[in-house]
């Protein structure tokens, strides 16, 4: 019990758990079920963008990537724009979105390496020109997804959202690539001390160069579930996964100044930020007090989370 | 050679891209070679000059803020409704603002929190407290800033008079005053302030303060241009502001910024604006010609530095 408890995704649980718990007394427990698999629902594509968003801060201070909202706009739209509705292009259309994804993350990584620019500017600078391929490519019209994939998308398997299931494989990997496999070892390593990652032999580029087009190729992914789910892309529709991303990192206990991360925190986090939303929705709080809270949470969760230095 | 000092070497690129980009202007539209079309180019500026002031304060002390585009949007809306219907409530609101950032930089310091995260929050706090203030665009700027704003002084139009002046005062501040010495030392190597006897609470304090004092300013300003807010009126300002800093030579670490630079960076994004709507860009590849042209003048900035590097070897 103890050896839970010292974990540092434990806390992340017992917060979405006690949000939980007050919004169904507050409504008498008459939308428990529909309550959790909304909670399951929203929640699964943060913990999508949140994974590739962790790897990529796991590698140290100033990596974070900032094109995740343009990817998955861009994603959405060109994987919808290829199936053209029709039931028969759904493996085309995934391969697109993932190929929007890689193309992103070699880019992405490309101008890091080749130009030297921090990562922040580097993803924020390409985020800009992805967008705009979104604007040109999408022309304001809304495509709707293929019969199958939406009603996939919205549809549950013994109770449990589909996505959410698609999110429990994807967690699934990524825990056993950053837990067991060498290549979380080499991104724990390089987040902890580049340089001594390097002398140990680590292939620091390498790695790098991995990480970063994972993050695209799932905020890619993300984007497309999204917009199948919502019956359609939206250019506008990637934008609160900016924030979202990086805090679902935070509140899951994942260090932001690298070389630490958790996946079940990712899980944690995400279901903890879209239930504290629901709930003040139930109180009926509107859309400023909302974000008020959100925020005194996140800062509040850190400042409780963070250690003092040592003297 | 004492001339071309590294500090002005580092302001090379960003002066150089401003004066291509302005050159590049009046060819494409020989008409803004006067002072209206100065004006109107450079009509925003004034805004984006202080945001990124604040955020290079900021990233000084080895921070970052990623709340300045909703703080400075929550600046706007206190001044479009309180300072001009109470003024006293609305400069102790302004006031409180300033000591918000000042509080935040102690909380930064002492529990030793990432700065992206905690100013992360902070955007979500100023964010929700804006929509509370005005949930619909609206509002009146005070009279005395619209005045101040759309004044026109001879010769050299107003924006480009306060920006100058914000270079200057901000240069003296950083550059040339025993504090800005001090502050620029907590972003060089923390631990060396400390052990000079100086606090690197109180100086990191200081930083934010002053950040939040510039970015206080930023969303005057901006309303006095826009005579009414909204409570997103300036969300493009926290990575305008980032972008501002960095090209012009600033580093997101080691205390290494440059105030003038950071006012041309700034002069140049406003400027990159309406380049590409004179080149008659499509609207679809606006904002992605404004990100090529980020990646150009960072890869001109490598290319001196490089040079520089060698030079120095030699």
């Amino acid at each position: 019990m103890r050896a839970i408890l010292a974990k540092p995704w434990v806390w992340s649980f017992f917060a979405a758990g006690g949000v939980w718990l007050v919004t169904i007394m507050f409504t008498g427990g008459a939308s428990t079920l529909g309550l959790s698999q909304a909670a399951l629902t929203f929640a699964a594509f943060s913990i999508i963008v949140g994974l590739g968003q962790m790897f990529v801060i796991t590698l140290g201070p100033g990596n974070v990537d900032l094109s995740i909202p343009a990817t998955m706009t861009l994603a959405g739209t060109a994987a919808l724009k290829v199936m053209d509705t029709s039931d028969g292009m759904v493996l085309a259309g995934i391969a697109v979105a993932l190929a929007v994804g890689i193309t992103i993350g070699v880019f992405n990584y490309a101008l890091i390496k080749l130009l030297r620019i921090p990562p922040i500017i580097a993803t924020l600078s390409s985020s800009f020109i992805v967008q705009s391929a979104a604007i040109w490519y999408n022309r304001g019209i809304r495509i709707k997804p293929p019969d199958v994939l939406s009603q996939f998308a919205t549809a549950s398997t013994f109770g449990v959202p589909n996505v959410a299931i698609v999110a429990l494989v994807i967690s699934a990997l990524a825990w056993v690539i950053l837990e067991k496999g060498i290549y979380g070892r080499w991104v724990s390593a390089i987040g902890q001390n580049m340089r001594a990652a390097r002398l140990a032999g680590v292939p620091v580029d390498g790695t790098r160069f991995a990480t970063y087009v994972l993050c695209a190729v799932l905020a890619a992914l993300a984007g497309f579930l999204l917009s199948c789910f919502s019956g359609g892309a939206a250019l506008n529709m990637g934008a609160e996964y900016l924030l979202t991303s990086i805090a679902v990192v935070v509140i899951g206990g994942t260090a932001v100044a690298g070389g630490f991360a958790n996946v079940p925190g990712i899980w944690g986090a995400s279901l903890f930020l879209f239930l504290v939303v629901s709930m003040l929705n139930t109180y009926g709080a509107s859309a400023g007090v909302r974000m008020l809270f959100t925020g005194v949470i996140i800062i509040g969760v850190v400042v409780a989370a963070s250690r003092k230095p040592a003297a | 050679m004492s001339f071309l000092t590294a500090e002005r070497l580092r302001l090379l690129v960003p002066v150089l891209s401003l004066a291509l980009l302005l050159g590049a202007v009046f060819y494409l539209q020989p008409r803004t070679m006067s002072y209206t079309g100065l004006n109107l180019l450079f009509n925003l500026a004034v805004p984006i000059t202080l945001a990124t002031i604040a955020q290079m304060l900021i990233m000084m002390v080895n921070d970052l803020d990623l709340s300045m585009g909703t703080f400075v949007s929550f600046v706007a809306c206190v001044t479009a409704t309180f300072l001009q219907s109470d003024p006293i409530i609305g400069f102790l609101i302004l006031a409180g603002c300033i000591a918000a950032y000042a509080a935040l930089g102690v909380i930064i310091h002492l529990r030793n929190l990432p700065s992206i995260v905690v100013t992360l929050g902070m955007s979500f706090v100023w964010g929700g407290l804006a929509v509370l203030l005005l949930p619909t665009p609206g509002g009146t700027a005070p009279d005395w800033i619209r005045w101040l704003m759309t004044s026109k002084p001879p010769l050299v139009p107003m924006a480009i008079v306060a920006s100058v002046l914000i270079a200057v005062v901000a240069h003296f501040v950083v550059m040339r005053s025993a504090i800005g010495v001090v502050l620029r030392g907590v972003g060089g190597n923390e631990r060396s302030v400390q052990r000079a006897g100086w606090s690197v609470v109180r100086a990191r304090a200081l930083a934010y303060a002053l950040a939040g004092l510039f970015a206080v300013l930023a969303g005057m300003t901006l309303v006095g241009l826009t005579t009414s807010a909204d409570a997103n009126i300036a969300l493009r300002y926290t990575l305008l502001s980032i972008a501002g800093v960095i090209l012009g030579g600033g580093e997101f670490v080691g205390g290494r910024v440059s105030p003038i630079g950071a006012v041309v960076g700034a002069l140049t994004l406003t400027l990159a604006a309406a380049f590409l709507s004179f080149l008659r860009i499509s609207p679809d590849w606006q904002i992605g010609a404004q990100g090529a042209i980020l990646i150009v003048v960072l890869a001109l900035r490598l290319a001196l530095n490089r040079r520089e590097a060698r030079g120095t070897r030699k």
